[in-house]
Order: C-alpha cells, then structure tokens, then sequence
C-alpha cells in the first residue's frame, strides 16, 4: 500500500506533564463514572482472588489492580467502532469497556455462562459487541491482532482505531518491532499502549530492555511517541484525548508509554519476593482510586456518603457477579467440540472414527 | 477445459474469488510487484490493485498476526509464505492465535484465512529451505491442512480454502507448479475433505500428496508392465482425511502403501497407517510400508539429496514388498 508519507517529524517522546488536579478539565458526572469503573475493576479483581483462594477459580490469574486509571481512563474514548486487543491481564479492560461482571467472573469459574463460554478462562476475555479481540497469553502474540483490526478499518474505510495494550515485559518481542514498522509503513491507525509496571513477571526492565525509556522507541518507526503518568487518571484521561483524535483522523500510529505499577504479584501465585515493601507502598500513595476519591471529596464534588453509597452499590455487584458464577452451570459435554471449527466440512475429524476410544 | 501449468490453475483460483469476493486479500513477501516469488500472483496487482495485493516487509510474524486480527473483523486474508520454511517464524500466529480464536473465544471470532505456499524441499536448496510442514500444522485442532497434487485439484482446492470460515494450510510445493493439466473453467469447487482415487487398480492402495502423487503416478506405469494394477489414492485434505475413501480402496486391495515426502518420524503417514489397522485391520493382507524422507537434515549434495528424498524405486520396493514379491 502506498503511503502518502504526510508524516510529522518523527516524534521526541512527548512527557505530558498534565496538571494532576483531577478537576483540571474532566465534567464531574463523568469523573464519578471513572471512579465508578475503577472500582468495579478493583473489587472485581479482589474478587476473583478471594475466589482463587476458596480454589473456585484455577490456572494463572493476572489481576489489573494498580492499573485501573490506564484502562478507564483510555477507553473513555473508545467508539463502538473502535476495537481493543491484550495480553492475558485483561479483565480490567473488559470491565472498562463495560462488559459484563457477571460474564467475566463466570469465565474465570469455568462456566457455560461466562464471555467465552467457560472455554477462554482468565487470560482470554472476549466481547464480539465491544470488539473486544481478546486477552491472549503469548507475551506479544496480540501486536499482530492489534493492527490487523487497523488494517480493516483503512480497508473498508471506517474512521475506527485499534487500541494494542502490551505489557514493558513485551518490547523485547520482535512482533512489537514487526508490527510498529507495519502500521507506519502502511499508515494503520493503530495505538500501540504500554503498560509498564516496570517488572516482565519478576525481571526488572532494567535487567531485560536495553533502552527503558520507551517511547523514544517511537521515532525508530517515524511515528510519535508519549510518556505519561499511568497512576493519574486526569493525565491518562486528556493525553490520550489527543492521541486517539490525531490517530483517528491523520491515520498514524502512535506509541504511548504508560508508566503503572500493579499492587499485587505478576499473578496470583507470585509472592512479589524482588520488589521492596516501601517501592510497593509508595505506589500505593498513588492509587489512582484513593487520589479520585480525595479529590472528589476535596472538591465537593462526592460527599463521603456518596463515596460510601457508591462503594456499595459496585460491591453489591460484584458480588452478584461472583453469586452468578457460582450458581452457572458448568459447560455441557457438548461444548467440548463446539466452535473448534465454524464451517462443517466433509469427514470432519474425529478421533472415535479413526481409532480412538470409543 | 484449458491446459494450465499447476501456479496458472492457483492464479486463476485467486482472481476468481478475489473478483467474487471484496473482503479477499492477498499478502506476503513479493506477491505485489514481483509478481510472486513463484509468479502465482502474476499480474493480481495490475488487476486489483495495491489495496488488496500486498507487498510486506520480511516480517512474517507481523503480517501474519496482521491476516489474523483482520480475519477476526471479518476479512478473508489469504497470507502467502514465499515457503512454508519461513512460515516457522510466525508459527505462534498460526497455532496460538489462528487455529485456536474460535475455541477460545466461545464461539465469537472465527477466522477464516488461508495461508499458503510452496511446501516441502525444491532443488538443491539444502536445509533450512525443505521441511514438511504438514504433519506440524495437522497435529493441531482448528486448522484444516490441503495439498493439491494437479491443476485441477489446486483450481478448486484453493477456491474452497478461502470459502471456509476457518484457517486453512495450503501446501503447494515448488518443483509441482509446472505440472500441466486440464482445468475446468469457472466455479469449480473441491470440498475440503474430499479425497481422489487418481486411478484405480486391485493389487496396492498408494496413498500419496502433493509432489508424492506424481512420484506414484511414474511407480504405476512401472508396476503396470509387471502386471501390478495399483490404485493411487489422494487424500487431497490431509485433515481432515477422507477416510470412507481410504477404507473402500483399502477393502478393495488389502494391501497399502503410504508415501510422504516429510520425515518418517511423527510423519503424517503414520497417522494414516494406524487408522488403517485399528480401523481396517482384519481387511489388511500384509504390514502396511512407509515410504518417507530419511532422518537426517536436508543435505545440499545432490547424491545425499536424492538419497534423503523418496523415489519411484523406493515405491516400487515397497509395493514389491506389501506383496510379497521380494
């Protein structure tokens, strides 16, 4: 495809530097619906971790709590259009798309009910409405995924973008080099989001990326990058505002550098042995749910009762949520074979036929 | 019925659907203004331009994941790999992503793709340039593996590949796409799954693909004068294999011979020969024999080579020995 090449100078990384007050611009209503969605995510995860615990849930469970104000605060300007791919820690975007919490906790169950029906599990989250194209556990498998849905877009002349989250452990990948040259090559507009938290399971970037300063990876590629504060929703919230307008309408790629921290291990079954308790705890001062709340209050916007009112309700349903899970039935027999293949074809495989145990 | 060589039958495949079809596309190293490596794509760019006739950077990682993530929103990408040696470098998309989004998303994204190219050894090109791939890519579930052996079959092989709703390994092989043969015009369809008796006879069943079945064709005439009638049966899908077509012929003769151009270790004529015996058994006359490429790596020599590879000599010594006639 040829490209026109109306390209602005490749980027020096952009540090936003955004006022951190959380009143600096975000309508009130919508900030209460921010805070909203961040709680869902945290009880939600906290939820499933109590659930992991009384072993209703199994296998590797990577919780986004930490992360919330990336997520929340990027998707807030996701069109229906647009369409999001991940790595396996996935719930917290399928919550801030506003997927469904009973749905999600029902995968994470093992369930029929759940958004894939019980067959994805935890790394795996799909939604066909949200385009949701999923949580995926090769670490940089979904770069690919990411600008093929770009791709599209330009091919059927839609005005969507592609949202690619990707964790700091994912850079060294060569399908993050391949597909940053793809989409600027071929102008797709795809936005390729890191979300560092600064640790690939427990290798610290500074043992594994040669370069950490990750978005003047950006300018290898001639697109633009920027480096943001991914503990401050106001800042994710109005730097990403630019960068999903300049991508939607001047079709480039971009890089952005999401500097986060998850509070908990890598996944649940990581006792978090390489990190101090006071990196930890400095970060935890800088819980994007605690900072909005005080925020919130300091401005009057939320009384404490009304924070109290809305911890409640979020609660009250996740908790229905983990009710559902519980109550749904497990996958029928049936679905053991279901959906391997869409089409039916002529002497579909089946190893009963050719010798297996009948 | 044209005479077309075996690359024009894949071309005219290509044009038809894409002409058929807007939401097909055709990506991979040189298809675009190189005309194909192996010219399959000739002349696609002049016909429908760059935006569905893609030049990609030597990123096959990249522009396989890219076929994928367009497939789940509902283009039909056909991805070539200049040689399916190189399809090993974006195996994590084939396996991980393609053969695998449907199951794992519920239901929700199918993913219907073609990759193909040309498979197995071409001449004198050594190691790294001649594996099989597919016994690799039918161990998987969710991925239907083909591999024409004529024009005909590739004509119609092809068109049905990129109607399916799911991914698709198609397997061409290099020292083939100059094989000439009658191709019938306009829509022709060979269903996925459906196996050819090439030609028929009551003494041997030779299963063989691709490249194999010509190989089987020359063993044929030879065994024909010694009075040997045997029956050529081409799978055609290799997975799903047509196994009513392989149990007739194989109740007819009672005797069978599997030849495969891939490594006999873990090669995809050991799953063919065992659901021969536990399907079949009690109609099997004599062992079933494996003719298949030795284990050893491709070597550049060209007496290794030929040794390495199966021959029309090593196939005759394997119908002379399903029957006895050593």
């Amino acid at each position: 495809m040829a490209s026109d090449k109306a390209v602005e100078k490749p980027g020096k990384p952009e540090k936003a530097g955004i006022k951190k007050d959380l009143n600096s611009g975000i309508p009130r209503e919508k900030l209460v619906a921010m805070l909203e969605k961040m709680l869902t995510i945290r009880y939600f995860e906290e939820a499933s971790i109590k659930a992991y615990q009384q072993k209703k849930i199994a296998g590797f469970l990577h919780t986004y709590i930490g992360h919330e104000a990336v997520g929340v605060g990027t998707l807030d300007h996701k069109l229906p259009q647009d369409s999001v791919v991940t790595t396996y820690r996935c719930h917290g975007l399928y919550l801030a798309l506003g997927g469904s919490p009973r749905e999600g906790m029902a995968e994470l169950f093992g369930k029929v009910t759940g958004c894939a029906r019980g067959k994805g599990g935890s790394m795996h989250f799909f939604s066909k409405e949200l385009n949701y194209l999923g949580g995926h556990g090769i670490v940089g498998g979904q770069f690919g995924i990411g600008i093929g849905a770009a791709f599209k877009s330009n091919y059927n002349e839609e005005n969507a973008v592609s949202f690619i989250f990707f964790g700091d452990g994912a850079t060294p990948q060569g399908t993050f080099h391949e597909c940053m040259n793809l989409a600027a090559l071929w102008d797709l507009p795809a936005i390729f989001i890191c979300e560092d938290n600064q640790y690939g399971m427990g290798t610290a970037n500074s043992r594994a990326i040669a370069n950490t300063d990750i978005a003047s990876k950006a300018a290898a590629y001639g697109i633009k990058g920027y480096t943001i504060d991914g503990m401050n929703l106001a800042e994710v919230n109005e730097v990403m505002k630019h960068v999903v307008n300049e991508t939607r309408t001047k079709r480039r790629p971009a890089l952005v550098h999401m500097k986060t921290y998850r509070f908990f291990g890598h996944s649940v079954s990581d006792a978090g042995l390489y990190r101090s308790k006071e990196e930890v705890d400095s970060y935890k001062e800088q819980d994007p749910i605690g900072v909005a709340i005080k925020e919130l209050t300091e401005n009057k916007w939320m009384s404490e009762e009304d924070v109290k009112g809305l911890q409640k309700a979020v609660k009250a349903r996740v908790q229905d949520a983990v009710d559902f899970a519980d109550e749904s039935p497990e996958p029928p027999l049936e679905e053991l074979t279901r959906h391997v293949f869409k089409d039916e074809v002529e002497n579909m495989y089946d190893p009963a036929n050719v010798g297996g145990v009948k | 019925m044209a005479v077309l060589d075996l690359r024009d039958a894949l071309n005219q495949a290509l044009k038809e659907e894409m002409t058929r079809d807007e939401s097909v596309f055709i990506l991979g190293e040189e298809v675009a203004e190189y005309n194909g490596a192996y010219k399959v794509t000739k002349g696609l760019l002049d016909h429908f331009g760059p935006k569905r006739v893609l030049d990609t950077p030597i990123s096959e990682s990249g522009f396989t994941g890219l076929g994928v993530g367009a497939a789940m929103m509902g283009l039909r990408p056909v991805v070539e790999f200049m040689s399916f040696n190189f399809s090993l470098v974006a195996i994590d998309q084939i396996l991980s992503n393609a053969s695998k989004m449907l199951y794992m998303s519920g239901g929700l994204f199918p993913i219907p793709i073609v990759f193909r190219g040309p498979n197995g050894a071409g001449p004198r090109v050594s190691s790294q340039h001649s594996h099989n791939m597919e016994s690799v890519y039918a161990h998987f579930p969710g991925i239907h593996v083909m591999s024409p052996s004529n024009p005909a079959d590739a004509k119609g092989m092809l068109k049905a590949a990129i109607r399916c709703n799911d991914p698709v390994i198609f397997l061409e092989n290099e020292l083939n796409y100059s094989a000439k043969g009658e191709v019938p015009d306009g829509d022709y369809i060979v269903p996925i799954g459906k196996g050819d008796i090439k030609r028929a006879g009551d003494a041997v069943t030779i299963i063989a693909w691709s490249r194999m079945m010509n190989l089987a064709h020359q063993a044929a005439d030879e065994l024909a004068k010694q009075g040997v009638n045997v029956e050529l049966l081409d799978p055609r899908t290799l997975k799903p294999l047509d196994m009513p077509l392989i149990a007739a012929s194989v109740k007819k003769t009672g005797r069978v011979v599997v030849v495969e151009e891939g490594h006999f270790f873990c090669g995809l004529g050991s799953q063919i020969a065992d659901s021969i015996y536990t399907n079949l058994f009690d109609y099997l006359d004599s062992p079933i024999v494996r003719v298949a490429q030795s284990e050893n790596p491709m070597p550049y020599a060209a007496n290794l080579e030929s040794a390495t590879m199966p021959s029309v000599a090593k196939i005759i010594q394997a119908v002379n020995q399903v029957t006895y006639r050593t």
